[in-house]
């Protein structure tokens, strides 16, 4: 096919494929090439991300969502109709008319209707409250009934459907229930075992599943009161969401004459062509190969194809892989290559956890040669490598069920990413080939994941190559023999570890002699904060003299968090949560003084709110006269040790855990680290003080104390696991101690106590060995250095109260004592709260 | 408040502190007929700078609370709210292209450090 000059193209439908077409045909687009595009889109928006539309509910908004604002076609010489869909197309005089009336001539003309949700005919389903989840419109109109409603459902156990019943759950709604026809979930990507696994996980998070259920009839006089199924059985419900597949918009391709399938889809050839060649249909409305296909990759290579054969390019559209990897409500599920296929035909290897809620099932060729297919539940953690196996038809190693369950003779099975061939596609949203990264890493120095993001687009659309290209440009890295290190930044060529080595070594105090001695330029926001958590961490001086003040962070410049506004919260110790009625009197007084929000932490602390930069020190000088020490809230450094009310009061305590957790909390206060630290101490093995969700965690036992480390709450939960058990209180001390040290030696800058034993090679038995067996004899230096660091400790905002050269920085304004006049509150249930940001 | 006007280059000199109240290596903020100017001793490289003390991504008033330093020969100052760097001599954001802050001169004369509105 070849292009004439200034063709035009006119684009029926904006949404996702339709966009990326626009965009790969600009990208495509070569010397002499001349296009008027115009796009007819039937939403009020521009085009947005579907595939991430349930983010809208967790707070992203439609812009957030945005493909390319009306800018982007305004510049591209694009020409827009939104809220104008196209309601004809005259095949003889070539050209479109538009629901608005107007009339453009067209070239070729791309279908890009998309589909709609497909509503089946119950009786009733026109009733209120009865809504589909396809566009952001949808999703306002469900956001805004479900405040009054307190029972919801779902038809359809679909992907779509169950994200829907996970949004009612979130939308406030006390039940949420799912209605499928089908005797499992996700009938499509995952078998009954799979979808069992799947079942009980989300069962555990409050959903109500029905499986081959089959809705007879909406009951209710206008608005929704309940579903009748075929069973005859009844369920209540104020609110229902359909989502029980999809339709391709094929009617205006229909009205044109262009062939359809009887059950939906305009007919494409491989060129994407229909029945006229001069018109093509891409996306969720084109039936290719017999098939819609209903995911973005397909969508966005057809936009390939179409777009490459406009510029002069030659293309098809191969029938597409379906494989598909998800993250359903916190439960990864993933389905590639053929799934299903059943012995005889292959071997089926399965795997299935139900204490962790894992099933795996892999399909190997009856020579057990290659993969056919496989499906993951739980944990998708090997998906791209089994796709690429698969796709690839890579030879197995003779024990294929390391593929599932990780090799058990220590060597990893197959060789990883780099054994991949050129062509394997690592990111199928954009094509682009294990060949094209490494070239980019390689030959051209695109060495970050951002830097591949820009130059061939790796990794910008759903985002789940991410992990092997880094994967791909480490390996790329360690062939060309580059040694990969963890560099602060441009100033300073060591790790945060070495770096900490050498400032001991050689005894510096202060940013400007560690800069002067070890590192080059005049510092960053990245190493001035590190290099002052390691002088914190050797020497424990107070943060804000000599030259460190205006090397902290933005918290700990002021020891206070800096909140929206720019006012600070200040939140005094209170070791162990336990506090006197004659203190909690004093909070109250200074919050009532100094105007501040009060609110209790999920430490057991309270914090204040909203303090002009000026009176903190007056605030502090208040709390101190009471017998308050600083809280650090505002430091990488020991944060709180929360307990239980334990043996002096609870009737199941065995031990005192509230005096522990304050004598714990007492001789780690003021440490600083490399990120924060948290911890507690519950009275029994019923653990209400969860300690198992800490840095470190003592849990009484009837014989002394167990010690948990490396938990963690916060946006990657993972549990603390077991360091030493029934050890007595200096025993347990001793271990922390040597714990604790260890890690600020050795960790990563702002990297929890988790993410650096995850990333510990040996893991928790190699911590074990050091800390509990010392084999590198080095415990009694780490007890030492912590004896150190305790026997210095002073409160740092007393040493501020107390001195007037410290407490003169405490201004906003250097030539006036007012107070920042920029600072405004609102008020909420008689306290304040920050203005909205602007 | 004390102001010195150069005619020749149309420039007033307003005397906003003196050296000793911004710390070295660190910034401040002087308020000057109305406005919030951020005011940084760069001592380690000898210099002084002036900018707007708004950041323009959140509107927030913090930049004098930032910390300064270099991207390669760029002196900058990160805000202390979301870490957006601005370059001291240009005001250009340096980690988001959208963005851009005011920049001022400075003058320190007799121990009095002036900015030029």
């Amino acid at each position: 096919m070849k292009a004439v000059s200034n063709t035009r193209i006119v684009v029926v439908g904006n949404g996702m494929v339709g966009y990326k077409f626009c965009e790969k045909l600009l990208s495509k687009k070569k010397d002499g090439q001349d296009f008027t595009i115009t796009v007819f889109g039937e939403e009020p928006r521009a085009a947005y991300d579907r595939v991430h539309l349930s983010e809208f509910f967790a707070g992203k908004t439609a812009d957030d969502l945005s493909m390319a604002g009306i800018d982007w076609y305004a510049e591209n010489g694009i020409r827009l109709f939104l809220s104008d869909p196209v309601v004809d197309i005259d095949r003889e005089e070539k050209l479109v008319r538009s629901h608005h009336g107007h009339i453009v001539y067209y070239d070729y003309l791309v279908m890009a209707t998309g589909s709609g949700a497909f509503v089946p005919s119950i009786p009733g389903v026109e009733k209120d409250g009865v809504f589909v989840y396809r566009t952001i419109e949808d999703l306002e109109l469900i956001q805004s009934y479900a405040k009054k409603a307190r029972r919801g459902a779902v038809i359809g156990g679909g992907l779509l459907g169950l994200e829907a019943a996970k949004a009612l759950l979130d939308l406030g709604l006390e039940e949420a229930h799912v209605v499928e026809f089908a005797p499992r979930l996700m009938p499509r990507q995952i078998d009954d075992a799979g979808s069992r696994m799947l079942q009980s996980q989300l069962e555990s998070l409050g959903l109500h599943i029905h499986l081959s259920k089959s809705t007879q009839e909406i009951k209710g006089d206008d608005c929704i009161e309940g579903m009748q199924f075929a069973d005859n059985t009844f369920l209540e419900v104020d609110m229902l969401v359909i989502s029980a597949g999809i339709r391709p918009r094929d009617e205006v391709a229909k009205i044109a004459g262009l062939e359809t399938h009887p059950r939906g889809g305009i007919v494409v050839n491989n060129q994407l062509q229909t029945s006229d060649p001069f018109i093509f249909a891409i996306g969720e409305c084109a039936l290719a190969h017999h098939m819609i296909y209903g995911l973005i990759a397909p969508g966005y290579e057809m936009a390939d194809v179409v777009a490459t054969m406009l510029t002069g390019g030659e293309k098809e559209f191969l029938p597409y892989d379906m494989s598909t990897k998800l993250k359903l409500i916190g439960t990864d599920v993933a389905s590639f290559g053929d799934p299903f296929v059943e012995e005889p035909a292959c071997r089926t290897i399965r795997y299935e956890n139900k204490a962790k809620g894992i099933y795996k099932r892999i399909n190997v060729s009856t020579d057990g040669k290659t993969l056919l297919g496989g499906i993951l539940v739980g944990e998708a953690e090997q998906y791209n490598m089994l796709l690429q196996t698969c796709k690839n038809k890579t030879i197995l190693p003779p024990d294929s069920e390391d593929l599932i369950l990780g090799s058990r003779g220590g060597e990893e099975a197959g060789a990883g990413v780099m054994s991949l061939p050129d062509d394997a596609l690592i990111c199928s949203c954009e094509a682009v080939t294990k060949g094209m990264i490494c070239h980019e890493v390689g030959e051209n120095g695109h060495q970050t994941v951002d830097a591949l993001k820009k130059c061939c687009k790796a990794g910008t659309g759903c985002g789940g190559c991410i992990p092997m290209v880094k994967d791909l440009i480490t390996g790329v890295l360690k062939e060309k023999g580059v040694y990969v290190r963890n560099v602060v930044c441009e100033h300073f060529d060591y790790s945060r570890q070495e770096l900490m080595d050498l400032v001991k070594m050689n005894g510096l105090k202060t940013y400007g002699a560690v800069l002067d001695h070890h590192g080059k330029g005049d510092g960053c926001e990245i190493c001035k904060p590190v290099v002052a958590s390691v002088l914190a961490s050797l020497w424990n001086e107070n943060i804000l003299e000599k030259d460190r003040a205006v090397v902290q962070d933005s918290n700990d410049r002021y020891l206070a968090n800096i909140q929206k506004g720019g006012t600070y919260s200040v939140v005094p110790r209170i070791p162990g949560g336990e506090i006197t009625p004659e203190k909690l009197i004093v909070i109250g007084q200074v919050a009532q003084k100094y105007g501040l929000y009060t609110k209790i932490t999920g430490g057991q602390r309270i914090d204040l709110f909203g303090a002009h930069l000026g009176d903190l020190p007056d605030i502090w000088e208040e709390l101190i006269d009471a017998g308050f020490e600083s809280g650090h809230a505002y430091g990488k450094s020991l944060r709180t040790v929360k307990s239980c009310v334990g043996s002096t009061w609870c009737r199941f305590g065995v031990q005192d855990s509230v005096s522990f957790a304050i004598e714990v909390e007492d001789r780690y206060k003021g440490l600083r680290s490399p990120h924060k630290l948290k911890s507690a101490v519950s009275g029994c093995v019923r653990e209400c003080a969860e300690a198992q969700s800490k840095d470190f965690g003592i849990i009484a036992t009837d014989k002394g104390w167990n010690l948990f480390v490396c938990g963690n709450g916060g946006a990657k939960p993972q549990h603390a696991q077991l360091l030493a058990s029934d050890v007595d209180k200096e025993t347990c001390l001793r271990l922390i101690d040597r714990f604790l040290m260890f890690y600020i030696k050795t960790a990563d800058p702002l990297t929890r106590t988790a993410t650096w034993l995850n990333k510990m090679e040996g893991g928790m038995n190699y911590l074990k060995a050091v800390v509990v067996d010392d084999v590198l004899g080095i415990a009694e230096e780490l007890e030492r250095d912590m004896q150190n660091l305790i026997d210095v400790y002073k409160c740092e905002w007393r040493e501020v109260v107390e001195s007037p050269e410290l407490r003169k920085r405490f201004t906003h304004f250097v030539n006036t004592p007012i107070k920042d006049p920029s600072i405004t509150f609102a008020e909420m249930r008689e306290q304040k709260k920050a203005t909205e940001w602007a | 408040m004390e102001t010195i006007t150069d005619t020749i280059n149309a420039v007033t000199w307003h005397m906003a502190c003196y050296v000793d109240d911004i710390p070295e290596d660190g910034g401040g903020c002087a308020f000057i007929s109305g406005k919030q100017i951020a005011i940084f001793n760069f001592s380690r490289r000898g210099e002084w700078y002036a900018t707007d003390n708004q950041c323009p991504h959140r509107q927030q008033m913090a930049i004098s609370r930032g910390m300064i330093g270099s991207q390669g020969e760029e002196p900058k100052v990160a805000c202390p709210f979301h870490k957006k760097t601005f370059s001291l001599q240009t005001g250009q954001c340096l980690n988001d292209d959208e963005y851009r802050i005011n920049t001022f001169p400075v003058m320190v004369k007799e121990n009095r450090v002036y900015i030029g509105l």
